[in-house]
């Protein structure tokens, strides 16, 4: 079946409740189904140097880790972890995808504030919008200039929360032609 | 995003940089290239024309400082970043004087490289939108292959426009260079003759007895030589323009010869007695002060009116600095097709220089500068030296209007700022760019030689 899987790869427990309410939205933003993976395998990648994990590394574990798990094409397997994620070039990256390819990351640590009291719902939508955001690059979305638009770089949590989590009119189009089975 | 017009090169050792961030732009929409080394990103600088480059300071090599000094020389409106890792005052400094466009230092903070590209952006937007702009008024201040956008020029423009369209004797006056067969060409493609043919002929170059025949044409056996029955210039010219250029250097003889055929409209080919009609318009030019020769004897008076029936008078270059900019531009789109070579223009050094020049040669001897520098300039924009003006660079030519005699420096110094200031319109910003020193370094000398901006109160007192 194809669509978008979900997998937890971070190293804290999964808030449960939580992941299933992101499972959802993503459903209904890409509108194909959507699916939680349970899988204790973790990727590689943290960096002693930058103390991050590399972003880069964990796209290639999960780009490896997708045929192997049997996934036809046009799946999209999107990552997601609590810990910090950096590339080599920035500080820090809310997350990362392959354009057009099947792998994307997405990391919550940042969305947090900084005395961590943040309400559940606003988290939530900062969560969905960077979880919508990455999967619109696996499906070949650059970004857009459409402050509301899901795809608008979010370069801080202030242009986080400027964006929905809904893709604009254009965006959706391409998304929507983006998928050769018409999902 | 509209983005794929920014073309950008990211120039670094590492590839995993590299990588990284041509992945984040590439998220942007820009069109991104990378060059793992500077003589690669010199070369791509050689191939593309690029909106930015990313460089990293330290390369083995050529390092980041020295690919920003060649892609200034060869690509003056790209925005070039310094990438360092190793932020120091100095390299920031060194960078910024050599005219980065800003440096960051790794790892960058995503915010920070957001906001510098979407600066960059539309920065490069704006120079887009300036050079169509740009175009648009050279369009307003062409006339042909002539460009000016001083007034007196402007009217000359307008008046050869009109002059076109009727079928009068045209006399183009001007000093050596001003571009006299220029305009005549000019008019004769904007008149209802531009179908037809446009014969020049320099009545300087030749003997009276040459000059006659190649104006009229000679039947076989006129004189020894003529072997042949030979069409003149007055018969080529048939359903066109017939070009007489130095027309006051012309013999006493041909003078009455060349009156009978604009009184009649009829000649004769030497050694022929069969009168030939002719359907051309004449435009003639001269250097001379047709009417000081008139008063003097040398040209004959009632020639003289026969040929000033509309005078075009171009004004020297001299009396038309303001030009000067939009010709430099102009003549070096021009030398870049004749000499297929990318230039893009010329240093603020230079053009102080060329500002600053009396030409005496007119238009003429600006191109004549202009080409040797397109010749031997080593990167796309002409510096000072290429222009080879030597004592002349820098110091007002001696002439009728502006004689020079002995100044002290700063009595020179005076005279620039104020010449520079006079052509930025008292645009003082601009003036301290063409000078290459500050704003505030500009009022104080301002301030201490006593010269204000055009408009302003006292104004040119």
């Amino acid at each position: 079946m194809s669509g978008i899987i979900l997998w937890w790869i971070g190293e804290k427990d999964p808030d449960a409740g939580t992941l299933e309410q992101v499972r959802a939205r993503l459903e209904r933003a890409f509108k194909v189904p959507a699916r939680l993976r349970t899988d204790p395998a973790r990727p590689s990648a943290w960096d002693p140097r930058r103390r991050q994990h590399n972003s880069t590394q964990i796209l290639h574990w999960l780009g490896q880790a997708a045929p192997a798990l049997g996934l036809e094409q046009g799946v999209r397997l999107l990552g997601v972890t609590d810990q910090d994620l950096f590339i080599p070039i920035l500080t820090f990256v809310f997350g990362e995808a392959q354009l057009g390819g099947p792998a994307a990351v997405v990391s919550t640590a940042r969305l947090q504030d900084e005395t961590g009291t943040l309400g559940e719902r606003l988290l939530l939508e900062r969560w969905v919008k960077e979880a919508a955001h990455e999967l619109g690059h696996a499906y070949g979305l650059i970004h857009c200039a459409t402050p509301r638009c899901v795809m608008a770089r979010s370069s801080s949590l202030r242009e986080v929360d400027v964006k929905s989590w809904e893709f604009c009119r254009d965006c959706r189009a391409r998304l929507d032609g983006a998928r050769p089975d018409g999902e | 995003m509209g983005n794929e017009k920014t073309r950008i090169l990211v120039v670094d050792d590492e590839e995993i940089v590299r990588e990284s961030l041509s992945g984040w732009l590439l998220e942007d929409g820009y069109t991104v290239l990378t060059a793992p080394d500077g003589p690669a990103a010199v070369e791509r600088l050689l191939a593309e024309p690029w909106s930015a480059l990313l460089v990293d300071l330290k390369m083995p090599g050529m390092d980041g400082l020295q690919v920003l000094e060649e892609a200034r020389k060869r690509q003056p409106d790209a925005a070039v970043v310094i990438m360092t890792a190793y932020a120091t005052v100095d390299t920031a400094v060194s960078a910024m004087k050599l005219g980065a466009y800003d440096y960051l230092v790794k790892p960058f903070d995503p915010e920070e490289l957001s906001l510098m590209m979407q600066k960059i952006v539309a920065q490069q937007a704006l120079l887009r939108e300036n050079a169509v702009l740009r175009k648009a008024l050279k369009r307003e201040y062409r006339f042909r292959d002539l460009v000016s956008k001083s007034s007196a020029m402007q009217a000359v423009f307008e008046l050869a426009r009109v002059a076109a369209r009727a079928n009068s004797t045209i006399l183009v006056l001007g000093e050596s260079g001003t571009g006299k067969e220029v305009m005549a060409r000019a008019i004769h493609a904007e008149s209802p003759r531009a179908e037809g043919p446009f014969v020049a002929v320099s009545c300087a170059a030749l003997t009276e007895s040459l000059l006659e025949s190649e104006l009229f044409g000679h039947e076989k056996g006129a004189f020894t030589g003529a072997v042949a029955r030979r069409k003149g210039n007055f018969e080529a010219a048939s359903g066109g323009t017939l070009f007489l250029d130095e027309v006051g250097d012309i013999t006493p003889k041909l003078q009455l010869e060349l009156l009978r055929v604009l009184e009649e409209r009829k000649f004769q080919r030497v050694g022929g007695t069969e009168p030939i009609e002719v359907d051309v318009r004449i435009i003639a030019a001269t250097n001379r002060d047709l009417k000081k020769a008139v008063s003097e004897g040398k040209f004959r008076e009632d020639l003289f009116y026969r040929l000033n029936v509309i005078p075009v008078i171009l004004p020297p270059l001299r009396e038309r600095r303001e030009d000067l900019p939009l010709l430099v531009e102009s003549l070096l789109e021009q030398l870049a097709i004749e000499l297929k070579r990318p230039i893009d223009g010329i240093s603020n050094e230079a053009m102080a220089a060329v500002m600053v020049h009396d030409w005496p040669g007119n238009v003429r001897e600006l191109r004549n500068v202009l080409e040797r520098g397109a010749v031997v300039c080593s990167g796309s924009r002409l510096q000072l030296a290429d222009l080879g003006m030597g004592a002349a660079a820098g110091q007002p030519a001696s002439s009728a209007s502006s004689a020079v005699v002995p100044a002290s420096l700063e009595e020179v110094e005076r005279r620039h700022i104020g010449a520079v200031l006079e052509h930025t319109g008292g645009n003082v910003s601009q003036a301290a760019r063409i000078l290459g020193i500050d704003r505030v370094t500009l009022y104080s000398k301002m301030k201490k030689y006593d010269l204000r901006r055009p408009g302003d109160p006292d104004a040119g007192a």
